[in-house]
C-alpha cells in the first residue's frame, strides 16, 4: 500500500521521528508546567491534587496512550535507522576527522540514555502509582475525599541521591538530544527558509537548555529541601 | 618539501586491504594529484604496482579525484577537490594519510578507485526531463525567475563526486540526490516531472543501500561544490507532496 511503502521509505522513516519527536517535545512542556506545582511548598498539596486531576481526566488518559505508543515508535524506529546507518556507513576511516556536531552524530546514543532514564522515572512513579496495589502510596484527604499523596512518593525517590544523580544524567542526554533534534525534526519536514532557521535555531536551544534545567531543578529542590 | 604518505593499497574488490608507507618529494606549486603522480613515477622506477586513484579533468567539474585526505574528503580546503588542492597547504615532514572513500554503497574497486554506479542509477530513476530532440529551444523562451534560476544553477554544480557520501558517518546521499532533483524541479522544464522524478529517485537511492539523513550536515562542510543542505529540505518536502498529492505517476508494485 502507498502509505506503508512511503512509511519504509528513507524519508518516511524520519518523518516518523519527526513528527513523534515534536509531539514529545510539546508534551514535555506540559509535563514541565505541571510539575511545577511541586515548587508551591504547600507540602505537596497542590501537586497532589494536580496529578490526580490528570490521572482521572479521561481525556488526558487517551492522549497518555497516545504518548507511550509514541515513545514506542520513536525509540524503535531511532534503533532501527540508527543500525541501518552504521551498515551504510561501511568501514571506518584510518583518520577521522568527521564535520557536524557531537550531539547530531549521537542521537541514538543520547537517545538510549533517555529511554534508560524513562524506565528508571516510569518504574518510580508510574509502575508504583498504578500497578503497585492500594498500599504502596499513601492517601492524603484535603476535604474532597482520599487522594494518592504521589507527593510523598516523589519525596521517598528524590531522597536517594543515586536517583537524583541518574536524573541529572538523564536530562542532560535529553539536553543534548533537543539541542540538535529540535532544529533537525524542521529540516526533516522540510521546513527550512533562510529567513525563519535562524529562529527555529534560536528557539531550538532555548527549549533544549530551559526545559531540562527545569526538570532539572525538581530533583534537585526535593533533594536538598529534605537533607537541609 | 619532504613528505611521509600513509596511503590505502587494496588489489581489488574482495581483497583485504591495508596502509602502505611511502616518501615522497613535492614542490608547493605541484596540485595534490601531481604530488601522487611522482609517487607512482618513484613506484614504478622500483619496479612496483603504481597506486590506482581517479582524475579526468583536474580542473574542479569532472568528480573522479576522489580520496579522502587525513579525514577529509577531497582534503582539508573547503570548496575545492582534489585536483585544486595545492601542496603549498602543506609542510615539510608532514605525513598524509590517504583512504578511499568510505561508504557500504561506494566499493572500493582497487586502491582509491571506489564504484560510484549508485549515483548513475539514482540519476537514470529520474534526474532527466523528457524532451523531444529537435531544434535546440530559443534561450529566453522561457522566462525563469533570477531566484529560482540561480537556485537551480547552484544545485546544478553538483559534480557527482560523491564526497558527502563519504563525508557522512551514515552513508547517507540525501545531499546528491537531492542537488540533482532541486536544478530540475526549479525550472520550468523540470517542473511537470517533479512528482515522479523526486519518487523515482528517492526510492532508488533507497534500494542502492545508502543511509537515512540524521541532519549532521557533514555533507555540506565538505562538498567541494558547497551544495546546501537546504536541497534537502526541499527534497523532503517535494517527496512527501507527490506521495500525498498522488503525483508519483504509475507505481510499480
Ligand atoms: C522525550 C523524549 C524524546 C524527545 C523529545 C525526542 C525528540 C527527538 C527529535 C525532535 C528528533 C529529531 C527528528 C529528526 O531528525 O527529524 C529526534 C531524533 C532521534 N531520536 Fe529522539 N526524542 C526523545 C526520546 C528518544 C528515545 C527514548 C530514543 C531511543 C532510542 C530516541 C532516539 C532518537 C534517534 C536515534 C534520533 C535520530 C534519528 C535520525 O536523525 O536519524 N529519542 N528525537
Ligand atoms: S553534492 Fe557535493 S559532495 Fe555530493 S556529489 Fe555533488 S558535488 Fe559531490
Ligand atoms: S579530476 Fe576532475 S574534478 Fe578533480
Amino acid at each position: 500500500m502507498w502509505i506503508t511503502r512511503f512509511l519504509t521509505s528513507s524519508i518516511g522513516q524520519k518523518w516518523v521521528m519527526s513528527l513523534t519527536g515534536l509531539f514529545l517535545i510539546t508534551f514535555l512542556i506540559v509535563h514541565l508546567l505541571g510539575n511545577l506545582a511541586i515548587f508551591a511548598g504547600d507540602n505537596g498539596q497542590a501537586f497532589n491534587v494536580y496529578a490526580d486531576f490528570m490521572v482521572h481526566n479521561p481525556l488526558i488518559k487517551a492522549v497518555s496512550f497516545g504518548l507511550y505508543a509514541f515513545i514506542l515508535i520513536h525509540a524503535i524506529q531511532g534503533i532501527l535507522i540508527a543500525i541501518q546507518n552504521r551498515k551504510a556507513g561501511g568501514k571506518a576511516y584510518a583518520k577521522k576527522d568527521t564535520q557536524g556536531s557531537w550531539a547530531s552524530k549521537n542521537m541514538a546514543l543520547l537517545g538510549i540514555l533517555v529511554l534508560a532514564f524513562l524506565f528508571i522515572h516510569m518504574g518510580d512513579f508510574w509502575f508504583k502509582a498504578k500497578f503497585g496495589g492500594d498500599n504502596a502510596i499513601a492517601a492524603v484527604n484535603y476535604g474532597n475525599g482520599d487522594i494518592k499523596d504521589l507527593y510523598s512518593q516523589v519525596a521517598i525517590s528524590f531522597s536517594k541521591l543515586w536517583i537524583v544523580i541518574a536524573y541529572l544524567i538523564g536530562l542532560l542526554a535529553l539536553a543534548f538530544h533537543l539541542l540538535h533534534g529540535f532544529q533537525s525534526a524542521f529540516q526533516t519536514l522540510g521546513l527550512n527558509h533562510s529567513k525563519y532557521n535562524p529562529i527555529i535555531r534560536g528557539i531550538g536551544i532555548a527549549y533544549g537548555i530551559l526545559v531540562p534545567l527545569g526538570f532539572a531543578a525538581l530533583p534537585v529542590y526535593v533533594y536538598f529541601q529534605q537533607t537541609t | 618539501m619532504n613528505l611521509t604518505l600513509k596511503i590505502w593499497r587494496q588489489k581489488g574488490p574482495s581483497a583485504a586491504g591495508s596502509f602502505e608507507e611511502h616518501k615522497v618529494h613535492a614542490e608547493e606549486d605541484m596540485s595534490f594529484l601531481e604530488m601522487l603522480d611522482v609517487l607512482n613515477e618513484q613506484l614504478v622506477h622500483e619496479k612496483k604496482e603504481p597506486v590506482a586513484f581517479e582524475h579526468d579533468c583536474r580542473e574542479g567539474i569532472c568528480g573522479t579525484c576522489n580520496m579522502v585526505i587525513n579525514g577529509h574528503p577531497h582534503g582539508p580546503q573547503r570548496g575545492t577537490t582534489t585536483c585544486q588542492l595545492h601542496m603549498r597547504h602543506y609542510n615539510d615532514g608532514d605525513t598524509i594519510v590517504i583512504e578511499p572513500f568510505r561508504a557500504s554503497s561506494f566499493p572500493v574497486i582497487k586502491d582509491l578507485v571506489i564504484d560510484r554506479s549508485a549515483f548513475d542509477n539514482i540519476i537514470q530513476a529520474g534526474g532527466y526531463i523528457s524532451v523531444n530532440t529537435g531544434q535546440a529551444p530559443d534561450g529566453n523562451a522561457i522566462p525563469v525567475e533570477k531566484q529560482d534560476a540561480s537556485q537551480a544553477f547552484d544545485a546544478a554544480t553538483c559534480i557527482g563526486c560523491g564526497a558527502c557520501v563519504a563525508a557522512c558517518p551514515n552513508g547517507s546521499a540525501m545531499l546528491f540526490t537531492s542537488a540533482k532533483v532541486s536544478h530540475l524541479a526549479l525550472l520550468p522544464q523540470g517542473e511537470v516531472e517533479n512528482g515522479k522524478r523526486v519518487y523515482d529517485m528517492v526510492n532508488q537511492m533507497d534500494k542502492e543501500g545508502f543511509g537515512r539523513c540524521s541532519n549532521i550536515t557533514a555533507c555540506e562542510a565538505e562538498c567541494p561544490k558547497e551544495i546546501s543542505v537546504d536541497n534537502i529540505a526541499r527534497m523532503n518536502r517535494l517527496y512527501v507532496k507527490s506521495v500525498f498529492a498522488g503525483t508519483q505517476g504509475n507505481e510499480k508494485n
